[in-house]
């Protein structure tokens, strides 16, 4: 920790940063890169949620309309690959760039060149993939999980390109994810010990290590793809000695850890905010600890709760249906102590307060339609239908998106230095509240009336629900433009914030001047 | 993509479509129509209700806290941030519940799982994107493919009450009695999904997966393919007909009858010369019934997927190779061989009219016998 020290007698110039275009392109400072992650994420959640209302646009109604079955596939396809890697996964990594060297008192990222590589290689993955729909053949169309032998014997030639891009996604959040245990293991100021550390903090490095754990499986998943397409192997071809099942066993392998990578910073996230605005400590501190690392550890011993129907042995089912409801548990405390967090507490409703409420009571019925999925003999009839489709998308689309939401409101005024519009976030609140649950309640009932997924039309039946869907799909989609709207009025100015912000928040964060200067910590921080 | 003709109409459909459409739907699972298809639905429900209670006490206390316990009533917030007596609690009586769940889902996991003393077998094998099914016990095998009307898909036509889920051969099976599946796949994975039985089991090439039914009530079920498996995943539809086991017999009987004429048929066949129009008129419908939603009815494929027809070496020049791919197929792609779907008539009948339709004039005549020949020649 000496080394801090002397570092700060050269480094005067608090606020001096390069100007310009290189600004961006060569920095290495943990906020810069913290902004291009976000701004990069909001890009992309317009990108995949335009791919979404092509989808919604062509199941408005009953019959072939828009677009043929084959670009449908496409649309789906990206719209889930972008929605992940593009969008909720960045935007979690800009707001550990932006929020973790300030929450641990330390003066940036551990690795910040490393850091600035993480980030630029992004983009160029996006564009091989959004390149590829323009190839003959069009883009990948074998659905975000890319079940071989679909996407590798079947697939048409832009495949190379998806495997590619995916490779780069995957280089890109383990860099990110080294980044951040490094920094967390390295540079927390002296007296912040683990048990001191902000839940924001404990929830991403346990996220970083199930990046590092599972991103090389997904590598090794594609790059078999690639090879089985290419290059003559046969690892999921039976004709050559191989199995296709064993596809989704190393993919979901991934696959699984990778959803609870997309909720477990949420769950940071609600856990800053809540005791925030109930103005009272957060409950149960210790035992959110542990649920988190609980939660990580369940997370590989489940995965195979993706493939009830491939024809298990019974035994493997019910192991694997067993410690898939058992995740429930430490979900369930985290759920409850929230709730005590706001038991007899003084709460008030600002936006990050609402979206972090919304979010709570939603992702907790995405929960509860996860508990059923568990239920083997009951998830034989959910399986691939939109009771499934209804299910991920509250966990993340009013799970780990809304509490996005809630911390970009939260953190706005410390990012830009100036209060954002609170009256027009309040709109962007109740307009995606209701948009959303008729967007993706009604869904449960499509999906138990026996509308499988992924099909691009659907039988008569389902054409009065289906046009529910997608009116509220298009008025979730226009509610996120007033997102922008308040989120580039408030970067250009107006009320000034104070360094606290928030009457209730606690916090190193909050400790420095809004905006945090360009270089904020010199000197490490006292933690109280 | 976008079709701009379609486009211009499809607009003011889309604002009356709910009133057009109105089919009721069921908000619900259904109960299905075998003794394990209900205890999966009251699976269903038990958790459902579980989970509705458990929302109302979480939820309820939410929302208490959000009426009492907010700021703008003046309350002095409580600072206790721990006990570890209530989180015992809530960690232990999770576990309870859960155990009560797993209970009836072990005992009908079990059950479903349990495929011996079957009645009769029926081999499903799904394919890109159709059904076979084939009765292990009898002599009868058949494809079953989507039956809607391409007019209807794309809007030309009103849809029938059925539309999407009716097929041109449905699977026949009786009841009151043990019936197992066996799944597999010719090409990528499928899933063969029936809800009325709780039945969907991935059909994967190169492996069999088995499950069964026990049907209570004679009808008509309907269910769809439940894995993406390419373009057309949302049209592969499946049929089951329930029958007593006495029209069952009937049906068999009747099948097995018309296999034979069928061979007797093809036998006849193979001394006769078809003329260019017979062959073309048939040749079309199969074209149109089996080859036109990779190779699209215009012959011109789908350029990096499918390859186009129209001017194509094979198509033109090499008819050996062109016999030899329909009817084998080539591996390693999703052109499968036809030797098996399709009569000795019509595989001459659909290369003929591949080799003069779409400009394609080569004037070549490819009859039944030519097929059989190439079709022995392969064998030896």
């Amino acid at each position: 920790m000496s080394g801090i020290t002397e570092t700060v007698a050269v480094d005067e110039h608090h606020d001096h940063k390069p100007k310009g275009f290189t600004r961006w392109l060569y920095t290495t400072n943990h906020k810069d890169i913290g902004s291009l992650y976000l701004i990069f994420s909001l890009v992309m959640f317009f990108i995949g949620g335009t791919m979404a209302m092509v989808i919604r646009l062509e199941l408005f109604q009953p019959g072939l309309q828009f677009v043929e079955p084959h670009f449908f596939n496409q649309m789906t396809t990206v719209h889930g690959l972008i929605m992940v890697f593009g969008a909720v996964m960045p935007a979690f990594t800009g707001l550990a760039n932006w929020m973790i060297p300030m929450m641990i008192g330390a003066p940036d990222m551990a690795l910040p060149r490393m850091n600035n590589w993480s980030f630029w290689i992004l983009p160029f993955a996006f564009l091989i993939l959004l390149s590829s729909l323009f190839m003959p053949g069009g883009g990948p169309a074998f659905g975000w999980t890319f079940y071989a032998p679909l996407s590798s014997t079947y697939s048409s030639d832009s495949t190379a390109l998806f495997v590619f891009s995916v490779h780069i996604m995957g280089i890109s959040s383990i860099m990110g994810a080294i980044n951040v245990i490094v920094t967390i293991f390295n540079m927390r100021a002296p007296t912040m010990t683990w048990m001191k550390m902000p839940l924001f903090v404990w929830t991403w490095l346990v996220t970083a290590f199930l990046l590092i754990m599972v991103m090389p499986v997904l590598a090794g998943a594609v790059t078999m793809v690639l090879t089985d397409k290419y290059f003559a192997t046969s690892f999921f071809d039976a004709a050559g000695g191989g199995d296709p099942v064993l596809f989704q066993h190393i993919f979901w392998f991934f696959g699984h850890p990778e959803v609870y990578i997309m909720i477990l910073p949420a769950f940071g996230i609600i856990s800053s905010i809540v005791p925030t605005f109930a103005r009272k400590p957060l409950f149960g501190y210790a035992s959110m600890v542990y649920a988190t690392g609980s939660i990580a550890l369940l997370s590989f011993l489940v995965w195979a709760h993706h493939m009830f129907t491939t024809g298990m042995p019974v035994f493997a089912e019910l192991f694997f249906m067993y410690c898939t409801m058992l995740i429930s548990v430490p979900t369930g405390v985290k759920v409850f102590n929230w709730v005590a967090t706001m038991w007899r507490g003084a709460m008030t409703f600002e936006a990050p307060m609402m979206f972090a409420l919304a979010f709570i009571v939603l992702f907790t019925i995405g929960g509860f339609s996860g508990l059923m999925l568990a239920i083997t003999p009951a998830d034989f009839q959910y399986h691939d239908t939109y009771f499934v489709v209804a299910h991920f998308h509250y966990v993340l689309v009013t799970g780990a998106v809304f509490s996005i939401m809630a911390a970009a409101y939260y953190w706005l005024p410390k990012w830009t230095g100036y209060m954002y519009d609170e009256k027009l976030a309040q709109w962007h609140f109740w307009c995606s509240l209701i948009s959303v649950n008729l967007l993706f309640f009604p869904m449960h009932f499509v999906g138990l009336a026996g509308m499988p997924r992924r099909i691009p039309d659907y039988a008569l039946q389902f054409a009065d629900f289906n046009a529910l869907i997608s009116v509220g799909g298009f008025l979730f989609g226009l509610s996120q433009l007033l997102f922008v709207w308040v989120v580039v009025k408030c970067a250009r100015g107006g009320v000034k914030a104070t360094a606290h912000v928030w009457e209730g928040s606690h916090g190193l964060e909050w400790e420095v001047p809004s905006p945090a200067p360009y270089h904020t910590f010199t000197t490490p921080p006292e933690v109280k | 993509m976008t079709k701009p003709s379609s486009f211009r109409w499809s607009l003011p459909a889309l604002l009356c479509t709910a009133s057009v459409n109105a089919t009721a739907m069921p908000l619900n699972m259904t109960q299905g129509v075998s003794d394990i298809s209900q205890q999966v639905y009251n699976l269903h429900m038990t958790i459902f209700w579980i989970c509705c209670a458990i929302g109302a006490v979480v939820f309820g206390l939410m929302f208490w806290s959000i009426f009492r316990h907010r700021k703008s009533r003046g309350v002095t917030p409580a600072q206790f941030h721990e006990s570890t007596k209530v989180e015992v609690i809530w960690t232990s009586i999770p576990v309870v519940i859960l155990i009560l769940m797993a209970i009836p889902a072990t005992k009908t996991l079990i059950a479903m799982e349990d495929t011996t003393e079957a009645d009769i077998t029926v081999l499903i094998t799904g394919s890109q994107w159709k059904w076979h099914y084939e009765f292990l016990d009898h002599d009868v095998s058949y494809y079953s493919l989507l039956a809607t009307p391409k007019e209807q898909i794309n809007n030309r036509f009103a849809k029938d009450p059925n539309y999407l889920l009716e097929v041109d051969r449905p699977l026949v099976i009786p009841t009151d009695k043990k019936v197992r599946f066996l799944m597999t796949s010719d090409d990528v994975i499928h899933s063969w999904w029936v809800p009325a039985f709780a039945i969907k089991k991935d059909a994967n090439p190169g492996f069999i997966n088995e499950t069964w039914t026990r049907v209570e009530e004679p009808g008509i079920y309907r269910g769809q393919c439940a894995e993406l498996c390419g373009k057309d995943h949302g049209f592969m539809p499946i049929v089951v007909i329930a029958k007593t086991p006495e029209d069952f017999a009937t049906w068999v009987a009747t099948e097995e009858k018309r296999n034979a004429e069928a061979k007797a048929e093809e036998q006849a066949l193979l001394a006769m010369n078809m003329s260019l129009e017979e062959l073309m008129t048939v040749g079309e419908r199969t074209y149109l019934g089996h080859c036109s939603a990779c190779h699209q009815p215009s012959g011109q494929g789908l350029p990096g997927i499918f390859p186009a027809l129209k001017g194509s070496q094979m198509a033109l020049k090499d008819m050996a190779g062109h016999i030899d791919i329909v009817l084998h197929g080539k591996s390693g792609t999703a052109m499968q061989g036809f030797a098996k779907q399709l009569s000795l008539k019509e595989i001459a009948a659909v290369i003929t009219y591949e080799r003069n339709a779409w400009g394609n004039n080569t004037g070549d005549l490819v009859q039944a016998a030519d097929v059989n020949a190439a079709l022995q020649g392969k064998g030896d």
